[in-house]
């Protein structure tokens, strides 16, 4: 999604002949166009600055970094943090190990069943968090269901359109077949033509995949609370009875990590549509 | 490919599977509609209904102004602001859940709240004229600051699809800007626009985390009561009912995803 609304930012950037009458037009629509964007920007900032200003106050309303250097000591937090670090690694390695040949295998063998993957891979947005995890907690078994494992095994599920989206990005701006095609006759085996040559060049989009898949991982509140396990965010909205400047303070920290993560991505996607660009070139 | 299908069959069969048959269940295992008889009185089709408006407030409301706010940048001719705007909207788009219930507390929260006292200092406290940030509106509120920007990454690519030889011709034939949108501007977008705000809507009614923690649980809605029921705060008799609400859910976001699916393919026949 990233990637076609960035090639579509830069490619309307037609600026015609001054035209007499048009002129006064654009300069009119020039103005209302500011307002637009300085309500909208003043809209999405005033309520990060309240978080940060917030999370940088004590209790007597001083400037204080009081609230994120306290937060590692506080109780449960790192037990919390422990938690959701390898929900995440657990949920990140089940989902490319699963995701990564498949999406390699459909592109390479069965590019018939594209269709079918984009309905396949959609379905986890019309089943979501909330109505999962009621199918889920009854229908576990227990062995599981006293395991936090329980939650990647849904999590990989969740984060699949994503991922599969992602990694379908990428294969396609490669020349797969070409690669595959070198690498076998050159007497490479198929762990090694993976491993060595696909893989490196599917860099970009293995990173966006593994970033969306931790952001996804850190933020989810609602199935790992009603499955009874205090992760990050568990944690954040428990921890919001006991001090308000704590919690914010958590929460931004959650912010600024996740934003970090995600604009890695951002980054990812456009070295990705730079390349597919240059291949379109060549041809 | 085998892995794979296994993988989503089990993953998302089972609780589904569970879900449709528990939702015709008795908490005894006996046959039954009488949990579908709840979900379509009282308390229970009160919260659809109230997730239902809550979708449709923060689907449509969103998706309008989403449209002009990307044409705003599209037309733009700072690359720096389209590049902070491309990634702020992936950011925030994807920025639901708690985050958002605790920023908006610090801005907004009665009292003590950044923006509260802000205002508060001008004689404008919104405390004091009706705002409300815990109930029904407080959500939808805060809702809009990811719809929003879900939208503007939805619908730019098809306002980069509107091509300015559309708009020449319709000039050439003597078409003012009014008539130019009213016969080829918008009838182009109206698709993409139906299908962002039919995502849109599809993302509100789903969403759990921000409305709980907003409103501690108070507020009615049905992905609450599904929850509700989960942390065991079910009346007795009823244990069931979570099944047949998850069920309702589900039957209306597939129909939002058919439809969605359906304006998705009417649009890209223009934007090629």
């Amino acid at each position: 999604m990233v990637t076609v609304a960035e090639s579509y930012f830069f490619e309307n950037e037609e600026v015609g002949p001054g035209e007499t009458p048009v002129k006064r037009r654009r300069k009119k629509y020039r103005i209302w166009r500011l307002v637009v964007l300085v309500i909208a920007g003043l809209y999405f900032l005033a309520p990060l600055y309240a978080g940060f200003r917030f999370a940088l106050q004590n209790d007597s309303g001083k400037f204080s970094f009081w609230a994120f250097s306290s937060l590692p000591s506080e109780q449960g937090f790192s037990a919390a943090f422990f938690l959701s670090m390898r929900l995440a690694i657990f949920t990140a390695l089940v989902e490319l190990i699963l995701m990564v040949p498949t999406a390699i295998f459909v592109h390479l063998r069965l590019p018939k069943l594209r269709p079918v993957m984009d309905f396949v891979t959609i379905l986890p947005i019309v089943v979501p968090p909330i109505v999962l995890i009621v199918g889920v907690l009854g229908s576990a078994p227990l062995f599981l269901k006293e395991s936090p494992y329980l939650l990647s095994i849904f999590y990989v599920v969740l984060a699949m359109p994503f991922v599969y989206r992602s990694l379908d990005a990428g294969l396609s701006a490669i020349d797969l077949r070409t690669l595959v095609e070198a690498s076998r006759s050159l007497g490479g085996s198929w762990i090694r033509t993976l491993w060595s040559v696909i893989m490196p060049n599917l860099r970009a989009a293995l990173l966006s995949a593994t970033a969306l898949t931790l952001a996804l991982v850190f933020g989810e509140y609602t199935m790992a609370n009603l499955d009874g396990w205090t992760t990050m965010p568990v944690w954040i909205a428990q921890f919001q009875q006991s001090d308000a400047h704590v919690t914010l303070a958590a929460s931004m920290a959650l912010l600024v990590g996740t934003w970090l993560l995600l604009s890695l991505i951002v980054a990812a996607d456009r070295s990705q549509s730079r390349r597919r660009s240059r291949k379109a070139g060549t041809r | 490919m085998a892995p794979f299908f296994i993988y989503t069959g089990v993953g998302l069969g089972v609780p589904i599977v569970y879900i449709l048959r528990n939702a015709f269940l008795t908490f005894q295992g006996k046959f039954t509609f009488s949990n579908l008889d709840l979900l379509v009185h009282g308390i229970y089709l009160k919260g659809f209904e109230n997730s239902l408006l809550l979708s449709a407030i923060t689907s449509i409301i969103p998706g309008i102004l989403g449209v002009f706010l990307a044409y705003a940048i599209v037309t733009s001719n700072s690359a720096v602001l389209k590049r902070m705007v491309a990634t702020a909207s992936a950011v925030l788009a994807n920025f639901g859940g708690i985050n958002l219930t605790f920023i908006f507390i610090a801005a907004l929260g009665e009292g003590t709240g950044v923006i509260t006292v802000l205002l508060n200092h001008i004689g404008l406290n919104p405390w004091n004229h009706g705002f409300d940030l815990y109930n029904f509106y407080g959500v939808a509120f805060v809702y809009f600051y990811f719809q929003l920007p879900l939208m503007v990454l939805v619908i730019t690519p098809a306002l980069g699809g509107l091509r300015q030889s559309w708009r020449e011709a319709a000039q050439n034939m003597g078409a003012s800007n009014w008539r130019y949108w009213r016969h080829v501007g918008i009838p182009v977008l109206m698709p993409s626009i139906l299908g962002g705000v039919l995502l849109l809507f599809g993302s509100s009614f789903a969403a759990y985390a921000t409305a709980q923690t907003l409103t501690l649980g108070t507020v009615t809605l049905s992905p609450i009561q599904i929850g509700d029921t989960v942390s065991g705060n079910a009346i007795a008799g009823e244990a069931n009912i979570g099944f047949a609400i998850a069920l309702g859910m589900l039957i209306v976001l597939s129909i939002t995803m058919i439809f969605y699916g359906l304006a998705r393919r009417r649009a890209s026949k223009w934007l090629r």
